[in-house]
C-alpha cells in the first residue's frame, strides 16, 4: 500500500496535534532528505549594469537555455557581479529585484496610440507609428520654425516640440538622440539631470 | 540521497544513525547590526534566490515590511528606535530569521520523520514533502522563526540556502549585502572576525559591544555583533534561549513511541523495497497528484 | 564626482550631507563602511531625518531642511577663525591672493549690480583685478583687503555658532564637534570626503550649497586627493553619461555649449570658449575649445561640415534663453508648444507640481512616450479615480506609446557617478515587440529625412546632412555609435612638433582627444570620451580589476573619462615641488629622472611639466587655480550666502532682516504666475521636504513586485513632538496639503523627526517619500510632486523639491 503525498499529508493535518505520525507506520516515498538543486547549474551567464542608480554595479544575467538556437531564452535570475570592483558581487534591493523589473507586468509590449478625446489605448503597428509621428514633426516644426529672430539675427531654432531625453539610456542612444534633438533645432531638450 | 557535502547529521523523529565518517566544515553567518543598513536588500535576495511571491501589504506606520515573518518572507528587516542613553538616538536594524541553533528546538520538537534535518556543516532545513503542518517547530523554536502557510498548510523558514552551500557558494543575502553587514564562513572564523568588530565598536564608545552566541541552544550557525550585547532585548532578541519545556516534555512521553515508530518505519521500508524497488516516484503517484491539483484548481 | 567610488575607502572622515548614500546608493556606501573597518574613518550625517546613514554614522547632527549653507559658512568661519585651514594648498592651489574688483560689493543681502525688477544681477562687477600684462593682480601676503583670502574671510565671519543655531536649529554644541571632527583634516595626510546627491541640489539656491561645500574641502586641501573630494552621487544609471553627452537645453558635448543668438560670428564663439590664461605658466585647457567643437561637428555631419560653411555652425540651433525642463512646461501650459517626446523620462511624476504639468500636455497636440514600462506620463489623460482625476474627453493631446527595450535586453554603455564609462551586453530578447531606443529614433528620424527630401519644408540642411552612415540604418549598432563618439582620424593625424611622424593614419580609431584637431582630419562626437574605443578595441568593455597600488585605482576596468584618469585633479595630492602629501596613498608624483609625472592614477596634468614651472592643479581654468570667488560664473553671487527657502517658515532671513529682498535668492527660477503661488506659514506651517526610499527606485520599482512587497504603500513621516500636537498615531491616515494640492498617505510617526525651536517658534518637519503613483504593482498612491512648489534655482533651474510649506491633518480611514 502506497499513499499519493497528498493524500498522506491530509492524514498527517487531521492527525496533527494527537500524534506523532510515524506511529501511522508509514513514510512517504523519497523519505530521504536532499537539498534544493542548484539552479543555474548551466544557465548562461551574461555580464550587465544595474540601470537604476548610478554607482554602476556590475550584475550577472542568467538565462535559461545555452543559447543553442531552438531555446527561446528567458531571464531566471539576476545577482551581482563578484568581479566587479565597487560593488563586489552585492546589490541593493533594487538591484536584487531587478528580473521582477524585466518581466514586470509593467512592461510595455507593443506600439499604441491614443485618438484625441478617447479613454484608451489602441495597438498599432510601428510602421503607423512612426509614419504619424514623423507626419505630425513634420507639421510643426515647416510651421513653427524660426530661421531668423527679430533682429534679422540667424537662429534656426524649432521651439513649439521638445523632448527629455532618457537618463538611463546608454551613452550610445543618448549621443544618437542628441544628433537627432539638434539636426532637428530643438532647444526645449533636457534630460533628468536637472530635477 | 542527500548530496555528500551535506551529510545529515540530525533528522525529526529519526532514529537511523546518521552518517559520521566525513568531517565538513561548520558554517556561519555572522550579522553585524552596528553596519547593517536595514536596505532589505537581504530580503530581496531570499524572495528571488528561493522563488518566492510575497504578498504586497500595508504601511502599518513603520519601515518593517512584511509585517512579520511569512511563508514567502524567510528574512525579515525589524527596526527599533531606541535611546540607550537619554538623548542618544540609535536606529537598531534586525535582520531576523531562522538562527540555525547547533541544538534546535524545532527539529527537537517536529513529529514528522525527515520534515526537520541538520546537516553536518550546521545548517538546519525544513523539507516541506515530509511536513505534516502540525506546527510543532514554531513552538520548539525560541526565537519564533517557522511559520506555516495558509497556501500548503506546510512550514517554511530560512534554509541559510543550503542548495547554494552545497556548491560552494554564500547564501543569496550574504552575497547581496550591500555594507559587508553579513559575512558567511566557518564558524571559527566567524567568531573571530566578530572579535575584531566588537573591538572595533568598543573604541568607537560601545563598551559594551559584543557577539551574541546563545549557548541554552548549543550556540547558533546565524550569530550577531550588538553595539549593546547586554541588552538584547533592545533588538527584540531574547537575552537567555532556551529549547521550550514544552518540547523537552513532549519528547520525553513520546521517546517509547518513537522507538516503536522506528520499527515499524524500518519494516515498511523494507516492504517498499522489496515490492517497488529503490526510491522512485510511480507514475500513478505523479498522475494521482496532478489529477487532484487540477480538482483543487 | 571628482573622485569615484572605490576611493571613498581611503577618506579619514566622511560627511554625508545633503544625501543619503547608504539608503539611496548602498553599493557605492560599502566603501564608507570599509573607510571605517580599515582606515578608523569616522562618518557624519548631517541631515533634517535621521536616515538610514545616520543610523551608522559616527555622529548625527540635525539641521532644518533649507538651511545648509549657512551651516556650512559655519564651518568656513569656524575653519578661518581657528586658522584649520591646508596653508600650502591654499596658498598654491587656489585664488587666496587674487585682487577683486574694486567697485564689487556685498550689501545686505544683495552683490553688487542686482536688478529688482528682472530679479537678475548684472555681474560685470564680479570679476578680478587685471593688470596691463593682462594677468590677474595678486598680493602674496593675503593682506590686501580686496583679495579674495581678506574678503572671503569678512564675509563668512557673520556666520557664528549662535547664527548657525538660529539659521539651522542645529544645537551649538553638535554644529561645533562637527566642526572640530572635520577640521582635523586640514593636515596633509588626512582626508575627508563629502558625499552628496538631490539633498543639495533641489534647492533654489543648490549650485551655491555645493559650492560652500567644495570652499570647505579647498580650505581643507581634500580636492585632488585620494579619499578627499566633492562626490556628487548622481541619480539615474546614465545622468551622468547623458550630461557628459550634452543633452541638455543649452549643452553641447563635452561640455561645450551652445552659441546664444547674438553670436553669430563663428570665430567670435570660438574665441569666447577658449580663455586665454590668467596668470603666467597656466594651461587652461579650453583653449582647445575649437578642436572639440570642429570634431564633433564633423561626427554629426561628415562630409557636409566644411571650413567653408563654419562647420555647419548655423545648423545648430541659437539660444535665445535656457529652455530647461521648467521653462518647457511653463510654455506648454501656456499653449507656447504643440508637441513632446518624452524618452524615458516620465514628467508627469518627475517635475514639480503636477497640476501644472498635467495642465501643460493636456495642451498639446501630441504627446510621444518611449519608455520600457507603463510610466504615469503616458496615462495622464487616464482617469485613475482621486491619484488622477481628469477626464479623457476634455483631453485633446494625440499620444503615442512606444515600448522600448530595458537594460537587459541591449549592449551599450553607461558612465557611473566615478565617470567610469562601462560596457553591457544584452542577455536577453526584448518583451513583444519592444525595439531598442536606437532603433525607435531611428524610425522616426529616416521617416521625417525621407518627408524632407521628397517635400522640402523648413530648413531642411541639417536634417539631410546629418551624418547616418550605419550599416543598418534602421538600427545603428551600438558599437558603430560608440566608436563615433569615441572619435577617428578623417586624415593621417601628426605630431604638431614633427609633420612627419604620423600619430593616427586616416580611418583609424583615436587614442584620445590629444589627438583632435580644428582643420576637419578628426571626427569626434564627444571630446571627453575621446579613446573609450580605440585602435585597442572598446576599452569601455575592460574586465581587469587588479588594483597593483592597493588603493582602489583598478585602472584596467572599464574606462573613465577624461583619459581614463580615476581622480580630478590629482595634481593637487602633491606638494608644489610633486611629493605626494600621503605617500602610503599615492595618486601622481613627480619624478624628476624620467621627468614625467606618474604613478597610481593617470595626471590630471600635463604630463611631462615640471613642478618648478609653476603650473597649477586646476587646469581647465584660466587661472590655474581653484576658485572661492567665483567671478562671474554663478547666477546669484561670487560667495555664497544663505537666503531662505521660497516658502519658509521663517518671514526673514536671520542673515538679513530688514531686507525683504534677500529673503529668499533674489535670482532664483520663478516665473510670474507662480510667484503667487507660494504658501504661507500661517496656513502651511510646516517644512516639508521630499526623498527617496532604499527600497524603491524613482517610479520604476513600483512595477517590480519584489519592491513592492518590502515597501508597498504610501506614508509621509513626521516627527513625534507633532504627532502628540496634531494627535496622529503610527498608521493613522493622514492629509498632507500644500499650496498646491494634496496627497493622502499613512503616518509614520518617529523620534528621527526632530523639532527645532527658530526664533521662539517651533519648527517642525514632514517627511514625504516619493515613490508612488497610479501605475504599477505597489499600492496606489498619489504622486508627491503633487505638492511641490514650480521653482528652480538660479543656475541650474533644479526645483526647490527639498523644502516647501505643508499642513498636516488626521483624517478618517477611507475604507
Amino acid at each position: 500500500m502506497t499513499l499519493s503525498r497528498r493524500q498522506f499529508f491530509k492524514v498527517c493535518a487531521a492527525g496533527a496535534g494527537t500524534t506523532s505520525l510515524a506511529l501511522l507506520g508509514f513514510s512517504p516515498d523519497q523519505a530521504l532528505a536532499e537539498v534544493r538543486a542548484f539552479k543555474l547549474a548551466r544557465a548562461t551567464e551574461t555580464r550587465n549594469t544595474c540601470p537604476y542608480c548610478s554607482v554602476g554595479c556590475g550584475v550577472l544575467i542568467y538565462t535559461l537555455g545555452d543559447g543553442s538556437k531552438n531555446v527561446r531564452s528567458e531571464v531566471i535570475h539576476v545577482e551581482g557581479d563578484p568581479d566587479h570592483p565597487v560593488n563586489r558581487g552585492t546589490l541593493c534591493p533594487k538591484g536584487a529585484g531587478l528580473k521582477d523589473f524585466i518581466q514586470s507586468e509593467g512592461r510595455l509590449l507593443y506600439p499604441e496610440y491614443r485618438a484625441p478625446n478617447s479613454r484608451e489605448w489602441q495597438r498599432i503597428s510601428w510602421d503607423e507609428a512612426f509614419t504619424r509621428i514623423a507626419q505630425l514633426m513634420k507639421e510643426d516644426r515647416d510651421a513653427n520654425f524660426i530661421a531668423t529672430n527679430e533682429a534679422g539675427q540667424t537662429v534656426n531654432r524649432w521651439l513649439t516640440t521638445g523632448m527629455l531625453a532618457a537618463s538611463a539610456s546608454s551613452n550610445e542612444t543618448g549621443y544618437l538622440t542628441h544628433k537627432f534633438a539638434r539636426s532637428l533645432g530643438m532647444l526645449a531638450f533636457d534630460n533628468q539631470a536637472r530635477v | 540521497m542527500a548530496l555528500q557535502s551535506l551529510d545529515i547529521q540530525a533528522r525529526s523523529a529519526t532514529t537511523t544513525a546518521v552518517p559520521g565518517v566525513r568531517e565538513t566544515l561548520d558554517v556561519a553567518k555572522l550579522i553585524d547590526i552596528s553596519k547593517c543598513i536595514g536596505c532589505k536588500a537581504c530580503q530581496v535576495a531570499c524572495m528571488q534566490w528561493n522563488d518566492l511571491q510575497g504578498e504586497i501589504g500595508h504601511n502599518h506606520g513603520d519601515y518593517q515590511n512584511p509585517r512579520d515573518l511569512n511563508d514567502t518572507t524567510w528574512t525579515l528587516m525589524r527596526f527599533y528606535e531606541v535611546e540607550p542613553e537619554p538623548d542618544r538616538l540609535e536606529w537598531l536594524i534586525r535582520k531576523d530569521g531562522c538562527m540555525h541553533c547547533a541544538d534546535p528546538g524545532c527539529l527537537a520538537a517536529c513529529p514528522a520523520p525527515g520534515a526537520i534535518v541538520r546537516y553536518s556543516n550546521g545548517i538546519v532545513d525544513f523539507h516541506q514533502e515530509h511536513c505534516i503542518g502540525c506546527g510543532y517547530c514554531i513552538t520548539g523554536c525560541p526565537f519564533d522563526i517557522p511559520r506555516l502557510s495558509k497556501k500548503d498548510e506546510k512550514a517554511y523558514k530560512c534554509t541559510l540556502c543550503s542548495d547554494r552551500v552545497a556548491v560552494g557558494l554564500a547564501p543569496a543575502c550574504v552575497k547581496t549585502c550591500p555594507t559587508g553587514a553579513i559575512t558567511f564562513g566557518g564558524k571559527d572564523e566567524m567568531i573571530r572576525h566578530a572579535e575584531t568588530r566588537v573591538a572595533d565598536l568598543r573604541e568607537r564608545g560601545f563598551v559594551k559591544a559584543g557577539l551574541y552566541d546563545p549557548p541554552g541552544v548549543g550556540g547558533t550557525h546565524v550569530m550577531y555583533v550588538l553595539q549593546h550585547a547586554d541588552r538584547p532585548e533592545l533588538y527584540g532578541l531574547p537575552k537567555d534561549p532556551t529549547i521550550s519545556p514544552l518540547v523537552e516534555l513532549w519528547k520525553g512521553a513520546a521517546k517509547p513511541l518513537a522507538i516503536a515508530t522506528m520499527a515499524l518505519v524500518g519494516l515498511a521500508s523494507l516492504f517498499h523495497y522489496v515490492t517497488k524497488g529503490p526510491n522512485a516516484v510511480s507514475r500513478e503517484i505523479e498522475k494521482e497528484t496532478e489529477h487532484e491539483e487540477e480538482e483543487q484548481a | 564626482m571628482t573622485n569615484h567610488w572605490v576611493d571613498i575607502k581611503n577618506a579619514d572622515l566622511v560627511l554625508i550631507m545633503g544625501g543619503n548614500a547608504a539608503e539611496a546608493h548602498p553599493c557605492g556606501f560599502k566603501w564608507v563602511t570599509e573607510a571605517k573597518a580599515h582606515r578608523k574613518a569616522r562618518l557624519v550625517v548631517v541631515d533634517p531625518r535621521f536616515t538610514r546613514s545616520a543610523a551608522v554614522a559616527d555622529y548625527y547632527a540635525p539641521i532644518r531642511a533649507g538651511s545648509d549653507i549657512a551651516f556650512l559658512a559655519g564651518l568656513i568661519n569656524y575653519l578661518l577663525s581657528h586658522d584649520r585651514i591646508h596653508h600650502e594648498y591654499v596658498r598654491n592651489y587656489t585664488d587666496f591672493s587674487f585682487l577683486v574688483k574694486t567697485d564689487f560689493a556685498f550689501e545686505d543681502g544683495l552683490y553688487s549690480g542686482y536688478d529688482a525688477e528682472t530679479h537678475k544681477y548684472d555681474r560685470s562687477t564680479w570679476g578680478y583685478q587685471l593688470g596691463e600684462d593682462g594677468y590677474v593682480v595678486t598680493d602674496p601676503t593675503l593682506q590686501d583687503p580686496r583679495c579674495v583670502y581678506q574678503l572671503m574671510k569678512a564675509h563668512y565671519a557673520r556666520y557664528t555658532p549662535e547664527m548657525v543655531e538660529g539659521i539651522c536649529g542645529t544645537p551649538r554644541d553638535a554644529f561645533l564637534k562637527v566642526c572640530e571632527m572635520i577640521a582635523e583634516t586640514s593636515a596633509p595626510d588626512r582626508a575627508m570626503t563629502i558625499m552628496y546627491a538631490l539633498g543639495w541640489t533641489q534647492h533654489s539656491q543648490g549650485s551655491q550649497i555645493i559650492r560652500t561645500g567644495a570652499m570647505v574641502q579647498l580650505l581643507l586641501g581634500n580636492i585632488g586627493k585620494p579619499g578627499g573630494g566633492m562626490n556628487a552621487l548622481r541619480g539615474h544609471s546614465n545622468i551622468q553619461g547623458l550630461t557628459d553627452l550634452g543633452l541638455l537645453s543649452n549643452l553641447l558635448p563635452g561640455y561645450m555649449t551652445l552659441p546664444g543668438e547674438k553670436e553669430q560670428d563663428f570665430t567670435a564663439y570660438l574665441e569666447k570658449r577658449s580663455p586665454k590664461p590668467l596668470r603666467p605658466g597656466q594651461m587652461s585647457y579650453w583653449q582647445n575649445y575649437p578642436k572639440f567643437f570642429v570634431s564633433t561637428m564633423k561626427a554629426w555631419f561628415g562630409d557636409a561640415a566644411t571650413a567653408d560653411n563654419d562647420w555647419g555652425y548655423h545648423w545648430l540651433p541659437k539660444l535665445d534663453k535656457t529652455h530647461d525642463i521648467l521653462q518647457v512646461f511653463e510654455d506648454m501650459n501656456a499653449g507656447r508648444m504643440n508637441g513632446y517626446i518624452c524618452q524615458g523620462f516620465n514628467p508627469l511624476a518627475s517635475a514639480p507640481c503636477k497640476i501644472k504639468v498635467s495642465g501643460a500636455l493636456s495642451k498639446l497636440k501630441y504627446l510621444v512616450v518611449i519608455d520600457p514600462l507603463a510610466t504615469e506620463t503616458s496615462e495622464f489623460w487616464q482617469n485613475h479615480g482621486e491619484y488622477n482625476a481628469v477626464d479623457p474627453t476634455r483631453i485633446a493631446t494625440e499620444v503615442f506609446r512606444l515600448p522600448s527595450t530595458c537594460f537587459a535586453e541591449e549592449d551599450g554603455s553607461l558612465v557611473n557617478s566615478g565617470r567610469w564609462l562601462q560596457w553591457h551586453w544584452k542577455a536577453a530578447n526584448p518583451p513583444g515587440e519592444a525595439r531598442n531606443d536606437q532603433e525607435i529614433i531611428a524610425g522616426i528620424f529616416l521617416k521625417l529625412r525621407e518627408l524632407y527630401r521628397t517635400d522640402g519644408g523648413a530648413f531642411p540642411d541639417p536634417i539631410l546632412n546629418l551624418a547616418w552612415r550605419y550599416k543598418q540604418p534602421h538600427s545603428p549598432a551600438p558599437d558603430e555609435l560608440a566608436r563615433e563618439f569615441s572619435g577617428r582620424a578623417l586624415a593621417d593625424v601628426t605630431d604638431p612638433k614633427d609633420a612627419t611622424k604620423v600619430l593616427v593614419k586616416k580611418g583609424e580609431q583615436l587614442n584620445g582627444f590629444a589627438e583632435l584637431r580644428d582643420d576637419g582630419s578628426t571626427a569626434c562626437g564627444c571630446w571627453i570620451f575621446a579613446g573609450a574605443w580605440s585602435e585597442k578595441g572598446n576599452l569601455m568593455a575592460r574586465r581587469d580589476n587588479s588594483d597593483p597600488y592597493g588603493i582602489g585605482q583598478t585602472l584596467d576596468w572599464a574606462f573613465a573619462w577624461p583619459a581614463n584618469r580615476r581622480v580630478l585633479y590629482n595634481r593637487a595630492s602633491c606638494d608644489p615641488a610633486g611629493k605626494p602629501y600621503d605617500p602610503s596613498r599615492m595618486l601622481v608624483a613627480w619624478d624628476g629622472l624620467s621627468g614625467r609625472w606618474s604613478g597610481s592614477d593617470i595626471p590630471d596634468f600635463k604630463a611631462d611639466s615640471n613642478p618648478a614651472d609653476g603650473m597649477g592643479p586646476f587646469i581647465m581654468n584660466p587661472e590655474g587655480v581653484a576658485r572661492f570667488f567665483a567671478r562671474d560664473m554663478m547666477a546669484d553671487g561670487p560667495f555664497p550666502e544663505h537666503y531662505e527657502p521660497l516658502e519658509s517658515p521663517l518671514a526673514k532671513n536671520p542673515m538679513h532682516p530688514d531686507n525683504p529682498l534677500a529673503r529668499s535668492n533674489p535670482a532664483a527660477r520663478v516665473f510670474e504666475g507662480d510667484r503667487e503661488n507660494f504658501g504661507k506659514p500661517d496656513r502651511f506651517p510646516y517644512v516639508a521636504t521630499t526623498y527617496r526610499l532604499t527600497e524603491h527606485f524613482h517610479y520604476w520599482t513600483k512595477h517590480c513586485r519584489s519592491n513592492a512587497v518590502v515597501q508597498p504603500e504610501q506614508f509621509v513621516e513626521i516627527g513625534e513632538a507633532l504627532g502628540a500636537e496634531l494627535g496622529i498615531r503610527s498608521g493613522d491616515p493622514v492629509r498632507v496639503r500644500s499650496q498646491r494640492g494634496f496627497i493622502v498617505a499613512v503616518a509614520v510617526v518617529t523620534k528621527r523627526l526632530r523639532s527645532f525651536v527658530l526664533d521662539g517658534q517651533p519648527v517642525h518637519t514632514v517627511g514625504i517619500p516619493i515613490h508612488w503613483g497610479f501605475t504599477g504593482v505597489a499600492r496606489n498612491g498619489y504622486l508627491a510632486n503633487t505638492l511641490t512648489p514650480f521653482v528652480g534655482d538660479a543656475n541650474t533651474q533644479t526645483p526647490e523639491f527639498k523644502s516647501f510649506l505643508v499642513n498636516v491633518e488626521k483624517i478618517q480611514r477611507v475604507v
